[in-house]
């Protein structure tokens, strides 16, 4: 089957097959109707399976350990690591949002007020992989293991103390680090599966949010009632 | 050197809301319409389907669906001591993109600002005397009346089919409607949407304590409706992915499920998408628009001349604009004159979280709308007595909870660790059981002489034009007001059966990275006269008589309603003035 | 956008009036007005037009035909490459008999077969307004088929089998408004043509007259009087408002067919629009179900979960669609079509159906077959043709898979 088509081919198509005026101006000129491209679709960028994108192995295990231990195995849902989390962080950094794609990323930057919001050029790519670094080699100083390698309470503690800005890493990013990653790790955990987190809809179901249903004129006057329905996600990609 | 197109009669810089109704009026008036749209086409079916649109990482968090920053921006502060620093990613606000314009992914929350709105300056120096309002407040009347505009609102109601209970007909006030509203000529087209289980109890919560709640005026439509271009919209599916998000199902009130199908299909008219204009060109004297200049995806200038240019591109890139192309004169707050850019204005926002027993209460806040909800008016405008307060302003207060969207509506009560087994334990025990509203008080923004807008001196657009700069912060006043509302509010949940209610009211400085709604407004505000207005009530230019400027830029001050009703409104007020006078004698139509 | 290649050719509407024969008069204004109606309501142009050429009638369109594509004809006065030079009765053959100007035979994409039972007036207003529309020089070299349809000869015994010439005889104890449909669906709109299934030959299988036939990448429907795959469940009033509209509380029009109600039948006037109905609704009646025996469970159940995830949003749990917006699922005959061809393809590719001035709104279908793979696509499909008492034949994954290939090679 041909692979899916998705938006930005689409654009491309278009852009080479612009519509021109008599004087040429490149753009698409709507007129005469709406306009229809058989086929077209704007399909999300999906999560590839397999090997690491961003991090590097090393890099890997520890983040698998971080999201193990902010979402860890219990009654209510696997480990942050088997739902995927460390797999959706590693695609979101290797994509846009690792490198502030779309921000407004002229110079100068100076740091500003805690009102004029984030002025580092740090992405959040370097962030985490300064941070990493930082963070293990923390570790193989105190302890002589990487995170990765330490029990899950002393794990639990170095994390608390990034949280209370006990523990400062290198350039004071502790603090920084643990919002971003405990940021993404959540939002790994309740995005749609297709991102590589939230495996099996764990989280949903966990909360009883049905997912991607987009018709609830049944249930609209069934007040204070359970909602039975099966959750579902998108399903971008057939055999998903 | 740009090269010249064919030249049109008019040209409407921006195809949102603003420009699709300026675009369709003066196409049936007979002109010929270029439409030059900075974004791309936008066509929802095709682009988002019932599988695709769910997507909460995507539109949401992503911003899928908005300007890239990197594409224009702004620059920020709180006042002229600081040096205002770029946006670099949206947060305050969400700025639009494309055909639609923010029309595509709005709540569509469809309001009438008060009677007393459109007076607001000589309304509240009548009642509470002049030294009642603050010494820096430089609100001011519109100069025009709500009984100017009613018919009009009534045009964009029926354009989008709004789903609503009218409270008050011709003066007659009806039961189960809003009782503060202005007099509307007739019903509105729809019936009101179902509300479900927690916007039901908070009604009648409201109605114990006192309160005539009613249902918030939607454009997410409760049954299939065609309206007067013969345009169809279906019905709303509840689906809670609504703002930020675009439609699936053709029930969201939308350029493109209003005007946009029998627009592009008249003759008289084109629309160039992923164009950018970058200056409104003028004569030798800068009494009179000779047209536009924009750039096209290669990079290359392009001139369209036009004998009318309607500015519709949205409240800050209006502002900009005229700054940039020189029309009007920049405002200087030191010594308050000019103009453009003056009383910048936005919304003052904030909410209160109910958390309820989950043994008795299950709310599914995945099934909403964006603009469902129950609300009450009583401290709204000025519907309530000022005098002992110390404070102006209000606004509506509701259970308005637009969705149950994991990321963004998964709260835990204060004191919940931030991770680990007991957070998710939290999340699961809250999840369908929590009020959560993303703005459970929405209040009026008034003006004031330090607010405002100009260019900035160091940052710079892909251009190497000078970024917008606001200058922005909360005021007491509205401080105040706010707190005081939020406190009103949090009661109701606390009359519902709320175990615990967690207060959020807004707290200043003016926090460019903590989103308060999209409602920016002001910089090229209407009035009566040059001295204290960039346009007169016809949204004409003083300055330049055949540029017209669109939106909520044209707002003295902001009221306690969303403002897209009233953009719309004005939009077709001014068009109707441009049809019955402006194009049969071109020239100001206020001699001031 | 009009860009796929049809072989829609005109319907020629004409007023049956009792006009002598005569030469005509270049100044007689209702003649050419009337020829105008003829021409405009017979989309001559959904053949004879280039696309985006902006050269009205001059020819030079692709033709798909069963044996290869033609290019067809300049029909402006251009009197080198357009019929300019042609005498009347030459231009009457060409419609009537088949015939080209030096006696070489058309071949049958110009529906003679149909036109043939044209009236004379009504032919030579349709030659009077053509007189009128600008000459544009353009030579057209119709002839691209491959060996051996490209021999002309060999359309003689064509004829033979397929061509009964002869103008239309009214039937007598049928009212006005019956013969006057027969004369447009018979004759002059020529629906057999997309909607009559063929012979090897190419021509029309009359003995399954109006029962559907597949081209282009869909299937026309059946529009005889079965209650399941045909038009049986629609009244007169659903039908003109179709024709009329492109919309009507069951379908809506996309396709070639949007663009033969954009283009033609949205300009009819409301008597002719009846008239075909009338005519319509007097076939037989067919009210037996299809046989279709047992249907796996398993792709039911599948094929329900995926429509209530994909679809019911629009079409309904119950199918029953939104009036004027989302097609009526439940009793439509395009979705119960014997071939499920239409129904796959805007499922695969999406669709966007026709804007009339009556029904501007023009809702797309969004493609879905970048994320349903073949099996489910084929699950949804089975389910709609048999959900809701909906009867037709199952859908199976290598028919979705075929179909896909064969859109796959199509830009339209």
């Amino acid at each position: 089957m041909a692979p899916p088509l998705n938006r930005r081919e689409v654009i491309a198509a278009t852009a080479t097959a612009l519509i021109l005026d008599s004087r040429g101006a490149r753009a698409t000129l709507i007129k005469g109707g709406l306009p229809f491209h058989p086929g077209a679709t704007n399909a999300p960028d999906v999560a590839q399976s397999g090997s690491w994108r961003f991090f590097t192995p090393e890099e890997g295990t520890t983040v698998e350990a971080i999201v193990d231990r902010l979402i860890p195995a219990d009654e209510l849902t696997p480990g942050g690591k088997d739902l995927g989390c460390a797999i959706f962080i590693d695609r979101q950094l290797a994509g846009p949002y690792g490198h502030f794609g779309g921000h407004y990323m002229k110079g100068p930057f100076q740091h500003g007020t805690r009102q004029q919001g984030q002025q580092s050029d740090v992405t959040p790519a370097e962030h985490y992989r300064n941070a990493l670094a930082a963070l293990d080699n923390h570790c193989k100083q105190a302890f002589g293991k990487r995170f990765a390698e330490l029990p899950d309470s002393e794990q639990d503690a170095i994390i608390k103390d990034l949280e209370d800005d006990k523990l400062k890493l290198a350039e004071g990013s502790g603090q920084d680090f643990f919002k971003q990653i405990l940021n993404d790790t959540q939002t790994g955990f309740f995005a749609d599966p297709i991102y590589g987190g939230n495996k099996d809809m764990a989280a949903w179901k966990m909360i009883g949010f049905p997912g991607t249903h987009y018709d609830y004129r049944e249930w609209v006057d069934r007040h204070n009632q359970p909602v039975t329905l099966t959750a579902v996600s998108i399903k971008a990609h057939p055999n998903r | 050197m740009a090269k010249k197109l064919p030249a049109k009669d008019a040209v409407i810089i921006g195809l949102g809301w603003t420009g699709s109704i300026l675009a369709h009026e003066l196409c049936d008036a007979g002109l010929s319409v270029t439409a030059i749209e900075r974004g791309p086409w936008r066509d929802p079916t095709a682009e988002f389907t019932p599988s695709v649109a769910q997507d909460e990482l995507r539109f949401r968090i992503r911003h899928d669906l908005f300007l890239r920053p990197s594409q224009t921006s702004l620059t920020f502060r709180n006042n002229r001591d600081e040096t205002a620093l770029p946006v670099r990613t949206w947060g305050a606000f969400m700025l639009g993109n494309g055909a639609g314009g923010g029309g595509l992914h709005w709540n569509a929350e469809t309001w009438r600002f008060l009677p007393s709105d459109f007076v607001l300056q000589s309304h509240l120096t009548q009642r509470y005397g002049a030294k009642f309002l603050p010494e820096d407040m430089t609100i001011q009347d519109w100069g025009i009346t709500y009984e100017d505009l009613e018919p009009h609102y009534d045009r964009f109601e029926y354009l989008c089919g709004t789903s609503g209970t009218a409270g008050n007909i011709n003066g007659q006030i009806h039961d189960g409607g809003n009782p503060f509203e202005g007099p509307r000529s007739r019903p509105y087209p729809t019936p009101a949407q179902k509300q479900p289980f927690s916007h039901t109890l908070f009604a009648k919560a409201a109605r114990e304590l006192g309160y005539k709640p009613f249902p918030q005026p939607s454009g997410n439509l409760s049954q299939a409706y065609t309206n007067p271009l013969g345009v169809t919209l279906g019905p709303c599916t509840y689906c809670g992915f609504c703002e930020w998000f675009a439609c699936a199902n053709y029930s969201k009130a939308s350029p493109q499920t209003t005007i946009l199908p029998v627009l592009v299909g008249k003759s008289n008219f084109e629309a160039r998408t992923d164009c950018e204009v970058i200056r409104i060109n003028l004569d030798n004297l800068g009494k009179r628009a000779t047209g536009v200049t924009f750039v096209d995806t290669s990079g290359e200038e392009w001139e369209q001349p036009a004998d009318l240019v309607l500015l519709c591109a949205f409240q800050l890139f209006n502002v900009q604009l005229l700054l940039l192309s020189g029309i009007g004169q920049p405002y200087e707050p030191r010594t308050g004159r000019g103009q453009i850019g003056r009383n910048f204005t936005h919304q003052t926002v904030s909410t209160a979280i109910g958390f309820f027993d989950k043994a008795k209460y299950n709310f599914n806040p995945f099934i909403s709308s964006g603009s469902i909800g129950m609300c009450i008016d009583e401290f709204n405008g000025d519907n309530f007595d000022h005098g002992p307060l110390g404070f102006v302003g209000g606004g509506y207060l509701g259970q308005v909870q637009t969705n149950g969207r994991p990321m963004e509506t998964t709260p835990v009560p204060p004191g919940t660790p931030a991770w680990g087994s007991e957070w998710k334990r939290a999340v699961r025990d809250n999840y369908l059981s929590t009020v959560y509203s993303g703005a459970g008080v929405h209040a009026s923004s008034y003006a004031y002489r330090n607010n405002h807008l100009d260019l900035d001196p160091t940052y710079k657009d892909r251009f190497g034009r000078p970024l917008m700069r606001m200058t922005m912060d909360f005021h007491e006043n509205e401080l105040k007001m706010n707190a005081y509302l939020t406190d009103r509010y949090a009661e109701i949940l606390e009359h519902m059966g709320a175990k615990q209610v967690v207060k959020q009211p807004r707290k200043g400085p003016y926090d460019i990275t903590s989103y308060q709604t999209s409602h920016l407004c002001g910089g090229a505000i209407m009035g009566t006269t040059p001295g204290d207005s960039a346009l007169n009530v016809y949204l004409q230019s003083w300055d330049v008589p055949n540029l017209f400027v669109q939106g909520a830029s044209a707002f003295p001050q902001n009221a306690g309603y969303n403002p897209t009703g009233t953009v719309a409104a004005l939009a077709y007020w001014s068009a109707a003035a441009i049809r019955s006078q402006y194009l049969k004698n071109p020239g100001p139509l206020v001699h001031a | 956008m009009h860009s796929s290649r049809t072989i829609i050719a005109s319907a020629f509407i004409g007023v049956a009036t009792l006009l002598p024969a005569r030469a005509i008069d270049i100044q007689d204004f209702d003649l050419i007005q009337r020829g105008k109606y003829l021409a405009d309501i017979g989309d001559c142009g959904a053949c004879h037009t280039l696309p985006g050429s902006g050269a009205m009638l001059a020819g030079g369109r692709p033709i798909e035909t069963p044996f290869g594509t033609l290019l067809a004809p300049n029909i402006t006065p251009d009197p080198e490459t357009g019929i300019g030079a042609w005498i009347d009765d030459e231009f009457i053959n060409s419609l009537t008999k088949g015939t080209g100007r030096n006696g070489a035979h058309l071949y049958p994409a110009m529906p003679y077969t149909y036109m043939t039972r044209i009236t004379r007036e009504d032919a030579l207003a349709i030659r009077a307004y053509l007189n009128t529309i600008p000459a544009v020089h353009n030579p057209v070299q119709p002839n691209q088929l491959p060996f051996p349809f490209d021999v002309r000869a060999g359309l003689v015994a064509w004829d033979e089998l397929n061509f009964r010439p002869g103008e239309f005889k009214p039937i007598a104890g049928k009212s006005p408004a019956w013969n006057r449909g027969a004369y447009v669906v018979e004759g002059l709109a020529h629906c057999g043509l997309c909607h009559t299934p063929k012979n090897a030959a190419g021509g029309d299988e009359t003995s399954q007259r109006l029962k559907g036939y597949a081209l282009q990448g869909w299937f026309a429907p059946d529009i005889t009087n079965n209650k399941w795959r045909g038009i049986g469940s629609w009244s007169v009033e659903d039908i003109v408002t179709y024709l009329k509209t492109g919309h009507n509380r069951f379908s809506a029009a996309s396709g070639p067919m949007a663009e033969a109600i954009m283009d033609s039948t949205s300009k009819f006037t409301d008597d002719d629009l009846k008239a075909i109905a009338t005519y319509l609704k007097d076939q037989p009646v067919e009210n037996a179900a299809e046989e279709v025996g047992d249907l796996d469970a398993g792709v039911m159940k599948s094929g329900n979960a995926i429509y209530a995830d994909q679809c019911a949003a629009c079409h309904g749990a119950d199918g029953s669609g939104v009036e004027g917006l989302f097609p009526m699922l439940k009793g439509s005959p395009l979705v119960q079509s014997v071939d499920p061809a239409s129904a796959l393809h805007v499922l695969l590719r999406g669709a966007r159906s026709a804007a009339t001035d009556l029904a501007p709104t023009a809702p797309a279908m969004p493609a879905f077959g970048w994320m349903l793979n073949d099996d489910q696509v084929a699950a949804v499909a089975t389910y709609v043709r048999n959900a809701w008492g909906n009867r037709a034949p199952p859908v199976d994954a290598a028919m979705v898979g075929r179909t896909r290939h064969a859109l796959e090679q199509r830009n339209d």
